[in-house]
């Protein structure tokens, strides 16, 4: 007797057409149609979206929480990578 | 080389109202508190849908007997959020079921209370719902990620529950004298089971203090007793239907209802399974779990079979 509720699929769901599809929950399915028919199920019972990924969750690579600090550090010190950074003159518009 | 200290970046992220995540370090006793609280929280959402499954089939309407379906769907809907969510602290769906089957685990006390007439369907809405709303909104602010998450999505989808039961009390209480009758008798019998359900009083609840300090809890038991009552006294008066409380007064100097405890005897002896229904609800969650057992024997086989497909190609 297994009472074993299959591999676990991460659930990811877009509200309307042209916007990204965001993280909502996950779930036990077998295969990929009983992972896409249990989203349905349970994530879209009041129309929150259009269309559904499903992605086996052993599929997901994170970043480590640990090395968060050092594994973003290289974005930290590139204040000139944002636009506020640049002064520019009135009287030239919108820009 | 630079040491870290898990337990002060454990302690600082809480510290700065951040989340914590499954992947990151906490301590084994939050991680314990977690797993205890949140399959509680799924297996009350599982055996709640008992009480109210009971009148599905005797729905007054077809528009009540749809609405009450899609509530009850709707609960079983919020036990599996919260199932998965318990499952990233590393436990197991089987070993939460084998708990709740061998009575091992506990629910919430107030399922344990019989569905006698159709305005406790209201009654339960109404108050139940209310006072679970009232819980879970302050989870959605919880320290733990998955929780948190779960809690908001619960939250957008219970106030269509609280009101639905209002309006099945609206139309009692502003019905015939018999169905007002059936709406004070429910709310007599909902009434201090309703209160219980925000937990012991603060001065004797032992999990609050480590709920509070790991931020898991925002709120006291006391503190979100005190607002649900200051919520439905005026909700009350408007049906025309009387809190069962002699005490029930308006204190200025408080801004807030004074209002009689719950008995707190009878709150420890449904806990420990003596209530009107305890034994009736665990009978009926064992029945649908092994009638159910050739489903999920199915299931399994045949992921067992893709699973060996997979390996030989």
């Amino acid at each position: 007797m297994s009472d074993s509720q299959g591999p676990l699929w991460e659930v990811f769901v877009q509200k309307k057409s042209g916007q990204p599809f965001v993280h909502c929950g996950n779930l036990h399915a077998y295969d990929k149609e009983m992972a896409l028919q249990n989203a349905r199920d349970l994530y879209t019972r009041r129309g929150e979206g259009m269309a559904l990924w499903v992605v086996p969750s052993d599929a997901i690579v994170s970043s480590s929480p640990e090395d968060m600090g050092s594994f973003f550090e290289p974005a930290n010190d590139k204040i000139f990578r944002h636009p506020t950074f640049y002064q520019i003159p009135d009287g030239v518009g919108h820009m | 080389m630079e040491t870290v200290n898990f337990e002060n970046v454990f302690e600082a992220k809480l510290a700065k109202n951040d989340f914590i995540e499954p992947k990151d370090w906490m301590p084994e006793n939050y991680r314990k508190h977690l797993i205890r609280q949140i399959s509680q929280h799924a297996h009350s959402e599982i055996v709640g849908m008992l009480p109210e499954g009971n009148w599905i089939s005797r729905a007054p309407s077809l528009r009540a007997k749809l609405v009450l379906l899609a509530k009850v769907q709707d609960e079983g809907g919020h036990g599996l959020y919260l199932y998965t969510a318990a499952e990233s602290l590393g436990t197991s769906r089987d070993e939460m079921l084998d708990a709740l089957l061998t009575g091992k685990a506990k629910y919430s006390s107030i399922f344990n209370y019989p569905t006698l007439s159709w305005a406790d369907v209201g009654a339960i809405g109404w108050l139940v719902d209310g006072a679970a709303i009232m819980n879970q909104v302050m989870l959605q602010r919880s320290s733990y990620g998955p929780y948190s998450r779960a809690m908001v999505r619960i939250c957008k989808e219970e106030s269509f529950h609280q009101r639905q039961g209002y309006e099945i009390m609206t139309h009692l209480a502003f019905g015939t004298p018999a169905q007002k009758e059936m709406a004070q008798d429910a709310l007599n019998r909902w009434w201090y089971p309703t209160l219980m359900m925000f937990g012991p009083p603060d001065r004797e609840s032992p999990n609050s203090e480590n709920a509070l300090k790991w931020r898991i809890k925002r709120e006291t038991n006391d503190e979100l007793r005190q607002r649900f009552v200051n919520q439905t006294v005026i909700q009350a008066e408007y049906l025309g239907i009387e809190i069962p409380d002699k005490n029930l007064k308006w204190n200025e100097a408080r801004k807030a209802y004074d209002f009689s405890e719950p008995d707190w005897s009878e709150f420890k002896n449904v806990i420990k399974g003596n209530g009107p229904c305890n034994k009736e609800r665990l009978l009926a969650r064992n029945k649908a779990h092994h009638e159910g057992e050739w489903v999920r024997e199915a299931a399994a086989a045949y992921g067992k079979k893709l699973q060996e497909n997979k390996i030989a190609a």
